[in-house]
């Protein structure tokens, strides 16, 4: 229960995390230790970014909102975007989708990348209960209602940053769940924590009750910011938690398998004004294809814990991205 | 309805009144409130009450016994700048979330504007009236009780009245740590839509002005006749003073 107790276990997790990697790492010798622990699968199949000098006199601005995903991919599409050969600038820290959007529609940043979630719902009003649970789908209609805004979405990452089911592991084998759905018979005696907004939401509780017929002990409404504290501290059995959060690994959580489709699904889609999206030629659309080709959930989350748990920048994260995979040299 | 001419002030109401299903798919507004807004005023009475229990006892003792004043401006000014959000996190680790973490919080909030007010209302009293009471024999605790108290009375009423509103207002951040106020509306636009959020604040906007209007009736219910005839004496008189002096160099 305490939280100081928790404190040498999660930096012993981490190390054993670090020193993994660092032997699986393929030995970039002389670099400093964490630019090696990124997950090694995949790293062979994809090409390198090619250099192209005539792309130099188109300039892009790459944006982000204000955290510490969209940093990341912000900084890994900017150092993608410069390796291709075109001048780069950067707008990251942009605050919410919203200004974000603007941005992108007055010329102060060319793009940025957007969660086909956020889009419909934010950008497209769709409402929340009416989200598609198929990720083509959602890419699809987020492509078609932003190019009526001029905007073009390009096609999206493998991993998504949807709400997930997360409870730690040893609880969840003493529960023996591996789904959702087996939760129905246990929910009675779980308390189930989730952000404010998720008490009233078909993508979250609701849709627990309505879709999975879940009736827990109780929900408890906390900031988001304390999905995974809670379940640290032992005061949530079951928290509502994003795919790409780099506490899942360290912390020992599990995520259950939405075997019902409920959750809908948030992969990234890089949006970007139409007009600088054609200024700026094919290398553009290839560049972002060889980028998000490896950003799968995994690797996301990788990201995200070098940035918040190992206090890298968001550059350092990024780069480290790119050379791993073997996109730029 | 009618309300839709008003715009987006109509739909507002109209979410006051009426159920609806809002755009997180929940069924939302009209008697889905009354659970928020029980727990709002369950947790703003609970909260101001137990505040006031501990800041006016010792505001109106530190004014009665003249001492204190240090600590008593040190406490407010301090208490002021504490993020009432930040106090709710503090705690998170060691209470959870939950009822009693919010009302702590608040609580918190409460107590500077209650003892700085009972503070400055005690000292404030005339010193003469004071020492006439003195001089007929009462003990300390009666002249708080039967003359300091009693002409402090506006003073730690417009204290208790500040932190009464605080606490309506800032109530509103409840669903942060597990207890689902009029504040839900207002920080899930995404379930209740713009509507709800702009109802939901129309809402806690009118509780704070009742509480106001509510408050100042019991003030004026407990305040002596003699003070209160002593309160709208004093500015005429004020008044006449200063007109003479205005007079007194032009003859």
């Amino acid at each position: 229960m305490s939280p100081r107790r928790i404190i040498p276990a999660s930096a012993a997790v981490l190390a054993l995390a670090l020193g993994v990697a660092a032997c699986g790492g393929s030995g970039n010798g002389g670099s400093s230790t964490t630019s090696s622990s990124a997950p090694a699968s995949g790293s062979a199949s994809s090409a390198a970014i090619k250099k192209n000098d005539a792309n130099a006199k188109t300039t892009i601005t790459v944006g982000s909102k204000n955290f510490t995903e969209q940093k990341v991919l912000g900084e890994v599409y900017a150092q993608a975007f410069q390796a291709a050969g075109y001048t780069v600038k950067t707008a990251l820290n942009l605050g919410d989708e919203k200004t974000a959007l603007k941005a992108v529609k007055d010329g102060q940043i060319s793009g940025y990348p957007e969660y086909t979630g956020t889009a419909l719902l934010s950008f497209l009003d769709v409402p929340a209960a009416k989200l598609p649970s198929d990720p083509t789908q959602a890419y699809d209609q987020v492509k078609a209602g932003m190019a009526k805004e001029g905007i073009e979405a390009f096609p999206p990452t493998p991993f998504t940053s949807s709400n997930e089911v997360g409870l730690l592991k040893p609880k969840a084998e003493k529960l023996g769940v591996t789904k959702i759905s087996d939760l129905k018979p246990k929910a009675g005696q779980l308390t189930l924590y989730g952000s404010p907004e998720c008490r009233t939401r078909r993508d979250c509780l609701l849709g627990l009750e309505q879709v999975y017929g879940l009736k827990f002990k109780k929900f408890v409404p906390v900031n988001i910011d304390q999905r995974h504290e809670v379940l640290k501290s032992g005061q949530a059995d079951v928290s509502i938690v994003f795919t790409t959060d780099p506490q899942i690994k360290r912390d020992n959580e599990v995520l259950l398998e939405d075997d019902k489709g409920m959750f809908p699904p948030y992969n990234s889609t890089f949006l970007m004004k139409q007009s600088v999206a054609s200024s700026a030629g094919p290398d553009l659309a290839k560049t972002i294809d060889l980028v998000n080709k490896n950003l799968t959930a995994d690797v996301m989350q990788e990201l995200n814990a070098r940035v918040d748990l190992d206090k890298d920048t968001p550059q350092q994260a990024a780069q480290a991205y790119l050379k791993q995979f073997k996109l730029i040299p | 309805m009618t309300l839709a001419v008003l715009g987006q002030l109509g739909d507002a109401i109209d979410f006051i009144f009426d159920k609806r299903e809002g755009p997180g798919g929940a069924q939302v507004g009209g008697d889905q409130l009354l659970p928020l807004l029980r727990e709002h005023l369950l947790i703003t009475i609970v909260a101001v009450a137990i505040a006031t229990a501990i800041a006016l006892p010792i505001g109106t003792w530190l004014g009665h016994s003249k001492r204190g004043s240090f600590l008593v401006v040190s406490i407010t000014n301090a208490g002021r700048a504490v993020p009432s959000l930040g106090v709710v996190f503090l705690f998170f680790a060691v209470l959870g979330a939950g009822f009693f973490n919010i009302t702590l919080a608040l609580i918190l909030l409460a107590i500077p504007p209650i003892l700085l007010n009972a503070y400055a209302g005690v000292r404030s009293v005339d010193p003469e009236a004071v020492d006439a009471a003195t001089g007929m024999g009462f003990t300390g605790s009666q002249v708080l009780r039967k003359v300091e108290l009693p002409l402090a009375l506006p003073l730690i009423f417009g204290g208790i009245k500040t932190s009464t509103v605080n606490v309506i207002a800032t109530a509103t951040l409840g669903p942060e740590a597990g207890v689902v106020t009029l504040g839900d509306p207002i920080i899930n636009p995404s379930s209740y839509g713009d509507a709800g959020r702009l109802g939901a604040a129309i809402l806690v906007a009118l509780l704070a002005i009742l509480a106001e209007v509510g408050l100042s009736a019991v003030q004026r219910r407990l305040t002596p006749q003699g003070v209160k005839l002593s309160g709208q004496a004093a500015p005429r008189r004020r008044l006449l003073a200063i007109s003479r002096r205005r007079i007194a160099p032009t003859s």
